[in-house]
């Protein structure tokens, strides 16, 4: 996926045979072998790997509940039960998806953040930058129909909220709910199609995962320092001095997974799912997975239905506008004193608003979601813009090794005469 | 996974690391695969529900072939006029690809109630009955010959219909899927 | 009897119980139980008298349907033997068919057999009991929770609190006393301290007592007699339906745990030696003016 040509020769005759057809031996020995890391890389960095691992999981575990499951209204809960109780092992393979879903969002939201904090959308990375805001969304799309499929009461009534939402939509809005629903409230063909998107979606997800990827070698990877790479010294291959500090992690995170899958298994979940979908009753208590909550406080912190809608939309979509309202030239927070302060000030909205999600929408509450909401629109649309003119940056280091080794002493790099400089000319 | 090169000092210490790490990851990713292969086994409900079938022989008339299932297989009873029966005691045993004597695929003193898995020993398609050169069965996939013991007489099937355990509770009732105690 | 007559009508109001009023809801104490923490494991002899309990008290109302006979020997549960489990199947009726003529009929149960239900769906169930069908137990500790609140439900993540349900049902079911003066009681409701909202369609199911208990060498009842022993020996019973491989998931959990904790240390330093070959991991960036990393 590296643009830079590969050096890599396969030593067997067979090898050459082939790689002279299908050069794939070659496009992974320069993406993931000899592809150069800068060797500051932190364990913010890691999380990449996780969140590869993490999808592969939920897709593995995904199949195979998938030959157990009955995606049909009055057979889903039960079907989910049968896993649960007579399946070899389905309870584990259950537990493993369900909270899956949410260290996959644990893992995402690190990743997230470490970008803003690091500017890794910045130029020359905005292409991999909006892939990545593009699988965020997928991701929602996903975890939103996954928890439908138990077809229990959270499953119903988060199905017919978050359908409804689409009715907000002047005109056509009622038509589109209709056809999302398949019917005239949300039943048995909902649950259908969402199980056949369910199953879809992470496979769109792998896709822009390699697109992500692709779109990572050109420019190479950040770095804390967030100056670019600029001799062999500062790089390191990517095998094995990142591949094995990539399985570290994903070991240590599986710890944190399996936590929760063996002794909280339904902390992460609500109570109120284990009740079986019921039409004539609300639970009093709706609320979303907890990897939601900060959208679903936006949605609800605007007193209007079609307004609501448009931020808790507009919340994500700015996102995608980062890379151009953020003015600053320098990349790491770590060399912006003042945007520091900013950027933990948003961290902390950000956790405000979603504990004000789990809360009900009554009293100061609401009037604490607004401001917050507020806040969260203005640290795009002001802080990051002006901040970039009045802010006086520290000065950055010469290179990244200058920076984490001191200038004197210099440790191997990547090896001399290898290919070490990525293109990233940013 | 662990990576082997020996180009440094210390080659013990490292090799074993190495090693070990490498050791321990196979054994966890393979461990990892236990629980998702055994989830593709039946389930407890399935397996439990195999439990054995009652059948009620009264209202079988003789010449008459019901099927029943027991484990979701399968299974014909047949109530075998005398003339079946001779017909299917009058063989040489020898002669028969699958050889077995028609005493060993019967109860003692149920001469008339043969009791055979349904599916063709071929490759499991279901012979019908009363059908083929011996008026046994005769299976419509690819032309294998059963008498009127379920023995393979003809055709690519290569052994006789299996007999499943059964038990007779009394003259008029089997269960299927017990074995005879006594 | 007593007992049916006040069973007739036992229902929960509503379906949904972690509604937060507005006002105080009272929060349950938290008990003692066998199944807590990463150790866990139900006590044979409590979830065969919640089992006793369930029988003879609950299930004139509340299904179990998720629940096989079959279950109650399997391991990690009451592991009653199979022979009991078989006899006990045989004293249901079970509808099986069509048979031959095409018609339904009723044999005695199986151990592959599940619980069947009291009543034959759920607005026969609704109907026998004055409108709100009583809801099946199978997953009952699972469905209830009660709210936890900031810092707790931090401070549980640690403690490894899951044992919410099983608190509040025992709290339910020993909730049961008079309104207080100028709470009044609407028809068909009774005042229950722990219920949400106050007002439960379920009359109290339990009083002292009523459930004799397997006795002891001693020829004393294995257990007292009482509600609160009751409430909490059918609610580990309901905890084990609720999650019949509770015992498996925590056991298997804990060879993950320590087989994860040593694979990392290794990697940990694999990682250490493979990176001294360019002179250590060296992370992050020196803050300005430049030093050397620490």
């Amino acid at each position: 996926m590296s643009q830079h040509p590969t050096t890599y020769v396969p030593k067997s005759a067979f090898g050459r045979w082939f790689e002279s057809r299908l050069p794939i031996a070659g496009l992974i020995h320069s993406s993931f072998i000899a592809f150069p890391v800068p060797r500051n890389l932190t364990y913010f960095w890691t999380f990449g790997a996780i969140l590869v691992f993490m999808l592969v999981s939920q897709i593995v575990t995904g199949v195979f509940l998938a030959m157990y499951y009955t995606p049909n209204a009055a057979m889903a809960f039960q079907s989910v039960e049968h896993i649960m109780r007579d399946v070899n092992y389905g309870w584990l393979i259950r537990y493993l998806h369900a909270n899956g879903a949410s260290m996959f969002f644990v893992a995402v939201y690190i990743h997230i953040f470490r970008n803003f904090y690091y500017g890794s959308y910045k130029a020359p990375r905005e292409v991999l930058y909006i892939l990545g805001v593009i699988i965020f969304l997928l991701m929602m799309a996903t975890a939103f129909m996954g928890y439908v499929l138990p077809w229990g009461q959270m499953s119903f009534w988060g199905a017919t909220v978050i359908t409804n939402l689409f009715s907000a939509i002047p005109l056509v809005g009622d038509t589109i709910v209709s056809y999302l629903w398949g019917g005239y409230s949300v039943g048995n063909p909902t649950l259908n199609r969402f199980f056949s998107l369910h199953y879809l979606l992470p496979f769109m997800i792998a896709g822009v995962v390699i697109l992500h990827v692709w779109a990572l070698h050109v420019p190479g990877q950040n770095n804390p320092t967030g100056i670019p790479i600029k001799s062999g010294k500062d790089a390191v291959p990517f095998t094995p001095y990142a591949t094995i500090k990539d399985i570290f992690a994903v070991v240590v995170f599986l710890i944190f997974f399996a936590y929760w899958v063996f002794y909280l298994p339904n902390y992460l979940g609500h109570a109120d799912n284990y009740i079986p979908a019921n039409p004539a009753v609300t639970p009093s208590h709706i609320v979303p997975e907890w990897y939601f909550l900060p959208f679903y406080a936006i949605l609800r912190a605007i007193p209007d239905k079609l307004g609501g809608v448009i931020a808790m939309v507009s919340a994500i979509l700015i996102w995608c506008l980062m890379p151009w309202l953020d003015t600053s030239k320098v990349r790491s927070t770590a060399y912006r004193p003042l945007y520091k302060q900013f950027f933990w000030v948003f961290v902390a909205v950000c956790v405000v608003l979603g504990w004000l999600g789990s809360r009900p929408a009554e009293g100061w509450y609401v009037i604490a979601s607004q401001i917050c909401t507020v806040y969260y629109f203005a640290h795009f649309l002001i802080v990051l813009p002006v901040l970039g003119f009045v802010e006086r940056p520290l000065p950055l280091p010469n290179s990244i090794l200058e920076s984490v080794m001191g200038v004197q002493k210099g440790g191997a790099g990547m090896p001399a005469g290898a290919n070490a400089e990525p293109q990233s000319k940013g | 996974m662990a990576e082997t090169t020996t180009h440094v000092a210390e080659p013990t210490r490292r090799d074993f690391l190495y090693i070990a790490t490498g050791a321990a990851a196979a054994v966890g990713g393979a461990t990892l695969v236990w629980p998702f292969i055994q989830s593709l086994a039946p389930d407890a409900a399935t397996v439990a529900a195999g439990a054995p079938v009652e059948v009620d022989l009264t209202p079988i008339a003789a010449g008459q072939i019901v099927k029943v299932f027991w484990r979701g297989k399968l299974i014909f009873i047949r109530h075998r006029t005398p003339e079946e029966i001779k017909a299917a005691q009058d063989v040489n045993v020898a002669s028969l690809r699958d050889p077995q004597p028609d005493s060993a695929r019967v109860k003692q003193g149920h001469d008339q109630w043969l009791v055979v898995f349904g599916n063709c020993t071929h490759l499991g398609c279901v012979p019908l009955g009363q059908q083929g050169e011996y008026h046994g069965w005769f299976c419509p996939c690819h032309g294998s010959v059963f008498d009127t013991s379920g023995r393979v007489r003809g055709g690519p099937a290569p052994i006789n219909l299996p007999i499943p355990p059964y038990a007779f509770a009394s003259d008029t009732k089997v269960i299927i899927g017990q074995e005879a105690t006594a | 009897m007593m007992t049916r007559t006040l069973l007739i009508a036992a229902a929960f109001l509503g379906l949904s119980v972690p509604a937060f009023a507005a006002g105080e809801t009272p929060v349950p104490p938290q008990l003692k139980w066998t199944f807590q923490g990463p150790f866990g494991t139900f006590d044979r002899a409590q979830l065969q008298r919640g089992f006793k309990v369930y029988r003879e008290v609950c299930a004139s109302c509340h299904g179990l349907s998720y629940v096989s006979f079959r279950n109650l020997s399997a391991p990690g549960g009451p592991e009653f033997s199979e022979a009991q489990v078989r006899a006990l199947a045989a004293e249901y009726k079970i509808q099986d068919g069509p048979n031959d003529a095409g018609d339904m009929f009723e044999r005695p149960g199986r151990a592959a057999d599940r619980f069947p239900s009291p009543f034959p769906n759920e607005n026969a169930a609704a109907a026998a009991n004055g409108g709100k069908a009583p809801p099946d137990l199978s997953l009952m500790p699972k469905a209830r929770t009660y709210e936890r609140g900031f810092p707790w439900f931090v401070t549980d993540v640690f403690r490894q609190y899951s044992e919410n349900g099983a608190d509040y049902l025992v709290a339910l079911l020993n909730g049961y006393e008079e309104a207080p003066a100028g709470f009044t009681v609407p028809a068909g409701g009774h005042y229950n301290h722990y219920y949400p909202g106050h007002v439960i369609a379920m009359p109290k199911p339990l009083s002292d007592g009523q459930v004799e208990y397997p006795k002891n060498e001693a020829g004393q009842p294995q257990a007292p007699e009482t509600v609160d022993q009751y409430a909490r020996d059918v609610t580990a019973f309901l905890t084990w339906t609720a999650e019949p491989h509770l015992e498996a998931r925590k056991r298997l959990g804990f060879q993950v745990m320590l087989f994860l904790i040593v694979l990392a240390g290794l990697l940990y330093f694999t990682k250490k030696k493979i990176w001294a070959r360019v002179g250590g991991e060296v992370e992050g960036h020196a803050t300005p003016p430049m030093t050397h990393n620490p």
